[in-house]
């Protein structure tokens, strides 16, 4: 536990100056509430005081807190919950609820928010609904009390019943120190919600200021973790506990910022300009998602010709098979609107993963990208795809691959790094997934990447080949090397292979691919295929849970 | 960051190779001979009637005339549209031109292979090559053009001067001679007299040429365009001569035939141009009388007739304010710009080329030659024109939609959607001509046909073009070569949009708002929880042009959308939809065509009106208001760093980490499209580091050298 308590030194730091304002206006308050308890005739009546708590609810921490989240570029939790959400869906629960913290004079009525420090209910997202909270970094530092970590968990528990998406916005300095135990048990009950609603209804953490210790495994237990750049953290441990474990020298954007988690880490999954952008680019995401495992990927209206020819697919792969291209030409040039909702665009960019629409139909993407690292399976990209590609089996994605992979990465640092069992996760991923699943070998696909990457072997339901396809155990050169080791005539043997199995047919003949097709008409096909494809059925044997290769 | 022009770059690229069957000499089987066209990137022939692309109208005409076709292709170009349409096709090496499209060798090879037995060069590479010709001549194969002699006379500047004087043809004064050092090339400007032009011999068009106001000038452009004649010519000799002040490019289309006849096929107006390349071609020109384009013509046809010219060949002249024109050079080549020619004579100028190669006599007499109606040119380029009027710019054509669905409307290129534009060649897209009855009608026509045409995926000069043909000095006819950098003294800006023009842009960028945030509204299929969708005839929005806030309110019906802005109504309607790469609407009654070019879900639409495309921002009344609290982004420091402002490689570094260079001093030199550009510091400084090496390709943007 380890991160919990240098959670603590963190939090301590940062609620000291709190503290001390508090401590300044105890006495005075203090004084005017014995007065107001004499039940006089100008008791307010219940109404005036609902309505007074409610307008206290609705300035959470009061207009200069409201104008220092302001001045750092961050909107309230209130302002941020009007704009994700439509115009006037919001609909609130428990603005009334208090913490129950008695120590340090946390009891004093001044120090009690209704609602505390998080904003939490429903509304609609482009008509559809949403479970949501937005921690208010005003009200204690957006830190988690008890009664905090319930008003959360109250929404949650109403998210899995109804099945519908919840989404957290983050904005928190860490656990209550006041409440002690009492705050650890609330995050407790938000990670156990967390993993009973994973695979139920699709969980999305925005992070929009600091989140730091044990705060940090909520987002992590989430299906996808977006952030703000230059105004949000995500660290175990801040800078000045790294500085006295481990004695570096470390900025919190180079710790913890957007740039370090959507490229370095793969912490997150995107990052986006500033709340606003962060706000607006959410909505447009949640189009693409079910509203749990019950529900069809959403349809939508479609422009985009269904039938649509895509000429510059003819000509996308370079002829060298050695040469690079950009893999996202091809979806782009598939894809509806060539709209493109890349998931961790910056980080193993030698795999694409991402969501679109076909015929208006929700899709997951995945491509080897051989623009980078010539497209091939590493550690970080193993991890990356399995991971989106069980959440688009979860939520009744199809999954869409474009395959040109020329193998696993080799070398020592791939090797002790556990390829092995990271790469076996994507196997994994692809071969228990039971939506389905469209693949396109547009160039490589060799060795057991070939298998992988939602091969025919691993119940791929549609399988097509480009004629620049080549699916062989390896490369011409390697396998010359191999087969003709010491003979003479090596550039005859490799021509000889290239000519064996550097195209589909050896593919093609055996029924590991069902078709051999013309680029342009890519897109075609697979809006046709996911048509007929939209009734499949197909179960796994029963079991408590699988065991992945973690 | 200070941009130094080295050179300008080649005009085209194009080799058009094609051999013709018996059938014009007896009437022999087709199938049992083997024939041949090789053709390149660029080349083209108009036919008025059809609208039919370059390559398709070329292979046409060869089939018309019984012809089959053999396409030479580097092999970058292996799946060029070209190579596909003809009937044959051979890869003649890798990429670089002079492993390629100038390997005389491979190109031989292919002829041979194919059993050729004609070869059209189309423009530049090996059109106005004599060694070529000859040894074409040595095989047996004809070439279609003109005859090597006449190749050599009028390839050379100097001779071809000579030889004009002796036709009695106006030649400009200067220094008919190889120019050994700097110091004569001063002696020799002093004595012609400021300003003076320098130029390669051997280059044609705009290449290599510069122009020196002072001897410190002429001693620059002396080693500029001697180091150039050495590098793309093999052949060091320099010419200088008078610079005409303020002049138009007009230039004389004639046709000679193997028989001592020869016509002029009236004029071609290129005066616009940018780093003396042409941009926007004109025909008939709007300057010249009946008096001067006859005079203009025959000693074009005499010129041709002392060099016993065959074949089409272009005469270019300088013409003064008062109508005085000088003979400037002789293109032994179809010019890039000769469709316009076609257009209004109504010949078709390759047919013309391959009957003259063939022997036979000229169809036409001069009095058989009009001038029906006016046709104009603009040269689609892929490159940036914000920066110096066009640099170059590379990229796959994502999407890309000529617009020929318009009538009277040409478009000539060798490309499709999915080509990549390489830093290899020349950057030109098209050439897009418009035909009308009047010039005003062909000006509208050209309006009409740039907003249709859709080019994703590059940077193009659309906009200047789009700019260049409503200038009222174009319109009026006023203009000269320096008509770009007299009319956009600080460089091209892109269109100012009037307060009409802004509302209308507002108007549509609000109407594509609202009718994107009402579909995402929509879900089809069985629904277990019901959708919501917030009810709203009446959107408030702001919208954000230039740094400018606007507050619009939008109201709709159907496919209608009225939107208010300052008062101002403004209805916009259409058949569109958010797929379509166009939209074709009607703003308060005028017909538009606009491009969406970017819609993202943060609001940002970027629409291209009127050639130029805006940045606007949507953003509902909340969403706007709220923004005002986002920190501002600081932008980099742009003094301290060099990026390349276009992609290309690397030919030179002149500095390391720790040197100490001045401002302005050369950093590095960029190489992309035959065009050298010299990167100078925009302060004086230590240089930190350098991320590039000589040989090195780079991407625009990509960070070269810091500085302390």
């Amino acid at each position: 536990m380890v991160d919990i308590s240098t959670d603590y030194i963190y939090q301590v730091r940062l609620t000291t100056h709190i503290s001390a304002v508090i401590g300044s206006l105890t006495h005075a308050l203090f004084t005017n509430r014995v007065n107001a308890r004499g039940y006089s005739v100008n008791h307010p009546s219940v109404q005036e005081r609902i309505e007074k708590k409610r307008q206290a609810a609705l300035t959470g921490g009061g207009q200069l807190r409201i104008a220092a989240q302001h001045k750092r570029g961050k909107l309230t939790a209130r302002e941020r919950l009007e704009l994700l959400l439509d115009p006037d869906s919001f609909v609130e629960y428990d603005m009334f609820v208090e913490h129950r913290c008695s120590d340090f004079g946390m009891e004093a009525d001044h120090n009690k928010y209704p609602g505390d420090s998080v904003v939490t209910g429903q509304g609609r997202i482009n008509g559809r609904l949403v479970y949501v909270f937005s921690q208010d970094f005003t009200v204690f530092g957006g830190s988690l009390s008890g009664a905090h970590a319930q008003k959360i968990c109250k929404i949650m528990d109403q998210a899995m019943m109804v099945g519908a998406p919840v989404i957290g916005l983050n904005d928190s300095g860490g656990a209550r120190i006041q409440e002690g135990v009492e705050s650890l048990a609330g995050y407790a009950d938000i990670f156990l919600r967390n993993v009973m609603s994973s695979g139920v209804v699709p969980q999305i953490s925005l992070i929009m200021g600091p989140c730091a210790g044990g705060a940090v495994y909520s987002p992590a237990l989430t299906d996808f973790t977006f952030m703000v750049k230059d105004t949000s953290y995500l660290f175990i441990t801040g800078p000045d506990v790294v500085k006295s474990v481990t004695n570096e020298d470390v900025s919190q954007e180079e710790l913890g910022g957007a740039k370090t988690h959507t490229t370095v880490s793969g912490v997150a999954h995107r990052a986006f300009e500033n709340d606003v952008d962060a706000l607006l680019n959410l909505r447009d995401f949640f189009n693409f998602l079910p509203l749990s495992n019950k529900d069809p990927a959403p349809v939508t209206e479609c422009h985009d010709p269904r039938d649509r020819l895509v000429p510059g697919l003819d000509t996308v792969v370079p002829f060298e098979s050695t040469k690079a291209y950009d893999m996202l030409d091809i979806v782009h040039g598939v894809l509806d609107e060539r709209e493109f909702f890349e998931i961790m665009p910056n980080y193993a960019k030698n795999i694409v993963v991402g969501f679109a629409r076909m015929n208006g139909r929700t899709v997951g993407i995945v491509g080897n990208q051989p623009k980078v690292a010539s497209g091939c399976l590493d550690i970080n990209s193993s991890v990356k795809g399995a991971r989106f590609v069980r959440f688009c089996d979860a939520f009744n994605i199809p999954i869409i691959t474009f395959v040109d992979v020329p193998g696993f990465l080799p070398g020592t640092a791939q090797e002790y790094g556990g390829i092995i069992r990271h790469g076996a996760k994507l196997l994994y991923a692809f071969a228990e997934a039971t939506v389905p699943k469209i693949t396109v070998i547009t160039r490589k696909a060799y060795g057991g990447a070939y298998d992988v990457m939602s091969s025919k072997h691993l119940r791929g339901d549609v399988n097509y080949a480009w004629p620049s396809a080549e699916v062989a155990v390896m490369g011409a050169k390697g396998a010359v090397q191999i087969i003709f080791r010491g003979k003479e005539n090596q550039a005859e043997a490799e021509a000889e292979y290239v000519e064996k199995f550097a195209n589909p047919f050896p593919a093609a003949v055996r029924g590991f691919v069902d078709d051999i097709i013309q680029p342009s008409t890519t897109r075609k096909r697979i809006c046709r295929d996911l048509e007929v494809l939209a009734s499949k059925k197909q179960t796994n044997p029963w079991k408590k849970h699988a065991n992945i290769p973690l | 960051m200070f941009l130094q022009w080295q050179r300008s770059s080649s005009v085209t690229v194009g080799l058009l190779v094609l051999v013709w069957t018996p059938l014009f000499h007896s009437h022999v089987c087709l199938s049992k001979q083997r024939c041949g066209v090789i053709i390149c990137r660029y080349s083209t022939v108009y036919d008025p009637t059809e609208k039919v692309s370059l390559f398709i109208r070329v292979i046409k005409t060869c089939k018309k005339m019984g012809i089959k076709t053999v396409a030479v292709h580097s092999d970058v170009d292996s799946s060029a549209v070209h190579v596909k349409m003809a009937d044959e096709a051979v890869c003649v090496g890798p990429a670089p031109t002079n492993k390629s499209y100038l390997n005389m060798d491979a190109i031989m090879n292919a002829i041979k292979q194919t059993g050729a037995q004609a070869v059209h060069p189309g423009y530049g590479f090996l059109s106005e090559n004599k060694e070529f010709a000859k040894r074409l001549a040595a095989e047996g194969v004809s070439f279609i053009g003109p005859d090597t002699h006449a190749i050599q006379a009028m390839g050379d500047k100097i001779e071809s001067k000579l030889i004009a004087k002796a036709a009695k043809v106006n030649t400009i004064p200067g220094y008919d001679g190889v120019v050994k050092d700097a110091e004569e090339a001063v002696k020799i400007a002093g004595e012609i007299g400021y300003p003076v032009m320098i130029k390669a011999s051997a280059g044609g068009g705009g290449k290599g040429m510069r122009i020196a106001w002072n001897d410190e000038e002429t001693r620059e452009g002396f080693r500029f365009s001697s180091q150039e004649a050495a590098s793309s010519f093999g052949d060091d000799r320099l010419l200088i001569e008078k610079f005409i002040d303020n002049p138009r490019h007009i230039e004389i289309q004639v046709l000679a035939d193997k028989h001592g006849n020869a016509l002029w096929l009236n004029e071609r107006e290129c005066s616009i141009q940018r780093r003396n390349q042409k941009v926007v071609e004109e025909a008939p020109s709007t300057f010249l009388d009946p008096d001067t384009r006859r005079a203009m013509g025959e000693q074009a046809v005499s010129l041709a007739k002392a060099v016993k010219y065959s074949s089409a060949g272009t005469v270019e002249f300088l013409v003064d304010s008062k109508k005085n024109f000088y003979f400037l050079e002789m293109n032994t080549r179809l010019q890039v710009e000769h469709p316009i020619t076609e257009c209004i004579t109504g010949l078709d100028l390759v047919q013309q080329m391959i009957r003259i190669a063939m022997g036979y006599k000229l169809q036409h007499k001069q009095s058989d030659i009009p001038i029906n109606g006016w046709a104009i040119e603009s040269r689609v380029y892929a490159e940036d024109p914000y920066k110096s009027f066009g640099l170059p710019s590379i990229g796959r054509l994502s999407q890309y939609q000529e617009p020929l669905d318009l009538h009277n409307v040409r478009v000539d290129s060798g490309i499709e959607e999915g080509s990549d534009i390489s830093i290899y060649y020349d950057p030109m897209i098209s050439k897009l001509v418009t035909y009308g009855k009047t010039r005003e009608e062909a000006l509208k026509k050209m309006e009409e046909a740039l907003d249709n045409y859709v080019i994703r995926g590059v940077t193009h000069n659309i906009p200047l073009l789009r700019e260049i043909i409503v200038h009222p000095r174009f319109v009026s006819g006023d203009i000269s070569t320096k008509f770009l950098p007299e009319v956009y003294p600080d460089g091209f800006k892109g269109h100012m949009l009037t307060a009409g023009e802004r509302r209308e842009l507002l108007a549509t960028a609000a109407a594509l708002y609202v009718a994107a945030q009402l579909r995402s509204q929509k879900f089809l299929g069985d629904l277990r929880v019901s959708v919501v969708p917030a009810e709203s005839r009446q959107w408030e929005l702001c919208v954000e042009l230039d740094k400018g806030l606007h507050m619009l309110g939008v109201s709709r019906s159907g496919n209608n959308y009225t939107v208010e802005i300052d008062g101002e109504k403004v209805e916009v309607s259409g058949e569109w939809n958010l797929a379509s790469a166009l939209l074709p609407l009607t703003i308060n009654g005028k017909h538009r065509t606009l491009q969406c070019l970017l819609r993202t879900a943060a609001g940002e639409i970027t629409l291209q009106y009127l050639g130029t495309s805006f940045k606007l921002r949507v953003l509902s009344k909340l969403a706007a208001s709220l923004s005002k609290h986002m920190p501002e982004k600081v932008p980099e420091d742009t003094s301290s760093i060099l990026r390349s402002p276009m992609p290309g490689s690397v030919v030179a570094v002149s500095v390391k980490p720790g040197d100490n260079v001045a401002e302005g001093q050369e950093i590095c030199v960029i190489e992309a499209m035959k065009m050298q550009n010299s990167m100078t510091a925009a302060k004086a400084a230590k240089v930190k580091s350098v991320h590039c090496k000589a040989g090195d390709t780079v991407g625009e943007g990509d960070l070269l050298v810091e500085l302390e």
